[in-house]
């Protein structure tokens, strides 16, 4: 069972494919309200939040999965909405026009207490203490659980 | 929505998500108490469905978008099942820590949902 299970998908591993989890259902919940409810009033930003929802589906897919390649997929999801939450962040404040308050990335996330912030950021981390070399050098400190 | 359920779910959603967190970073596996306390938060969910189905036929209809509240309210009441059964198949002291999150994030989203009906600030 052990040899089959992803490196990324062990551990507190396990906390963080939850919480993107959630992310994922939250944002895709909140996106389908906005396209059915209002998508006229900012289109792009609300296209914008419907994208960010399918990478959050994606980062959560590419943890749970071994193999060099969903490491790959995992650290450009994960990449992605970090940059997508700085540049969006940054926007949100310069022109709030272009980016209401309701989109995910909206205010470095503020509608979302700050996670889909901080989230990338511990992934990255995370991502980097199981890097296939990493886990290859020292494969019992992934047994831990 | 009736305010003081809403309250009560918040009075149980938090702690239990706490609850949940602290036994799971202290190397508890899913039990009968953290299951049995998520399984509690779903069924104050369950009870709020009801309640927000009869709610609007008897006077006491959202402020804010219905349609809003009821996304939320739906993936409120999918969370904690995810979380059990993840806590069936993955039986270490992260699925305890799943629970707790699990709980937390059903909270916020009843303090957003207590918001769609009673506030308005827009």
């Amino acid at each position: 069972m052990t040899t089959t299970t992803s490196t990324r998908s062990t551990g507190v591993g396990r906390v963080l494919i939850a919480v993107y989890g959630l992310l994922a259902l939250a944002a895709t919940g909140r996106s389908v309200f906005q396209l059915l409810d209002d998508f006229e009033k900012a289109p792009v930003a609300y296209s914008l939040s419907a994208l960010a929802a399918v990478v959050y589906i994606l980062a959560t897919i590419a943890l749970i999965m071994p193999g060099d390649r969903w490491y790959r997929i995992a650290v450009l999801t994960i990449g992605f909405e970090f940059v997508g939450v700085i540049v969006v962040g940054l926007l949100s404040i310069y022109d709030p026009v272009l980016f209401p308050a309701k989109t995910v990335w909206s205010l470095f996330g503020k509608g979302y207490g700050y996670v889909p912030l901080v989230l990338p950021i511990v992934g990255m981390i995370w991502l980097y203490l199981r890097r296939p070399r990493a886990v290859k050098a020292a494969p019992t400190t992934s047994t831990a659980a | 929505m009736i305010e003081w359920f809403t309250w009560v779910q918040l009075a149980v959603a938090f702690p239990v998500g706490l609850l949940c967190i602290v036994l799971g970073f202290a190397g508890r596996k899913p039990a009968d108490i953290t299951m049995g306390a998520t399984l509690l938060v779903e069924v104050l969910l369950f009870v709020q469905i009801v309640v927000a189905v009869v709610a609007p036929l008897v006077g006491n209809a959202p402020t804010g978008s219905s349609l809003e509240f009821w996304v939320y309210l739906v993936t409120a009441a999918i969370i904690p099942p995810l979380a059990i059964v993840w806590g069936l198949v993955d039986r270490s002291r992260w699925s305890t820590v799943t629970l707790g999150v699990a709980a937390l994030a059903v909270g916020v989203m009843l303090y957003r949902m207590h918001q769609i009906w009673f506030v308005q600030v827009a």
